[in-house]
């Protein structure tokens, strides 16, 4: 796993509180991973943060699954 | 009761009556509190009388920039925002007809858009802690309008329905936003007034006095306390029932 998919696994598993084996490609943070909007908003925020990444509203919409967020983050950063 | 040890409340427009009271109030309690306003000597001689747990935090509310670097300055300052008093506030009075824009403007500027600012600033913390209160000190005019006053009363009434939006996005986070209304208060405001002006105003007042800013401070107290946790997007009214709301 590269290292940018490491780290923002670090960050899901922390802020979600969820066991790592359930943080997969296509795991779906809002069905799989139980977070709500705001969690949603959180860890986009995280993401920024981490990355020195600025991620528009737009983007961060299409950013559903932790796969999603590893190849949005890494064609950033 | 209202314990607030260890915990950190940032105070804005400390150096005015109100919010300098709110300020030993909290303090008082066990707080460290970070005081912030515009003129620094006010802020300094606060402290000075609080002695520790007190850090002075210049900040002018019209100025963005600066609006955006006060909470966490004050993080820095304290550790952390646990709580956070949004009690500055000016007045630019005059009839909607003679009332220029900018004398509109910067009302809403200090009164409510640096409120949001301030609000939006401190709830990245608090969301992390899963802990925060948050504490508007709005007025009774926003409630009831007050000739004169179309620009602080419009502010006053926006940061309720601010303060009510906000509670229901954080709420899940043990985050609570309230407000204090205040009526008639002894301060440097009400200080202008004359005589005739105080007389025909404590007309319509039950109690027949002016309110003490302690005892503004006093419902501040109770909402940034850990015991008012089921509390949130309300309006406490401190006006000696002048407006029954």
């Amino acid at each position: 796993m590269s290292d940018i998919a490491e780290r923002v696994k670090k960050i899901v598993v922390e802020h979600l509180g969820v066991e790592e084996d359930k943080v997969t490609e296509t795991a779906s943070f809002i069905d799989d991973l139980g977070a709500d909007s705001l969690d949603t908003v959180e860890l986009v925020m995280a993401f920024e943060e981490e990355f020195g990444i600025e991620i528009p509203d737009d983007a961060a919409e299409t950013i559903q699954t932790f796969g999603d967020a590893v190849s949005f983050i890494s064609k950033a950063a | 009761m209202f314990d607030l040890t260890g915990k950190t409340a940032l105070v804005t427009g400390a150096s005015g009556g109100i919010g300098a009271e709110i300020a030993r109030v909290l303090h008082g309690a066990g707080a460290v509190v970070g005081l912030s306003g515009t003129r620094t000597e006010p802020l300094e001689a606060l402290a000075a009388e609080l002695g520790a747990r007190a850090h002075v935090l210049p900040c002018n509310l019209s100025v963005p920039e600066e609006v955006e670097g006060l909470v966490k300055r004050a993080a820095e300052a304290m550790g952390s925002v646990d709580i956070l008093v949004n009690n500055a506030g000016i007045t630019r009075d005059g009839l909607a007809m003679r009332m220029s824009d900018d004398d509109w403007q910067s009302v809403i500027d200090v009164n409510l858009t640096a409120v949001f600012r301030l609000c939006r600033a401190a709830i990245r913390g608090m969301m992390k802690a899963r802990y925060g209160r948050i504490v508007n000190i709005s007025s009774v005019v926003g409630a009831t309008g007050n000739a004169g006053q179309v620009n602080y009363s419009a502010s006053k009434a926006g940061m309720a329905g601010l303060s009510k939006s906000l509670a229901s996005e954080v709420a899940s986070r043990g985050i609570t936003v309230n407000c204090v209304a205040p009526g008639f208060i002894e301060t440097a405001m009400t200080g202008k007034l004359n005589d005739a002006q105080k007389e025909g105003l404590l007309r319509v007042v039950p109690m027949g006095r002016m309110g003490r800013p302690e005892e503004i401070a006093s419902a501040v107290l109770y909402l940034a306390s850990q015991e008012a946790g089921y509390v949130t997007g309300a309006t406490l009214h401190v006006n000696g029932g002048m407006a029954m709301l």
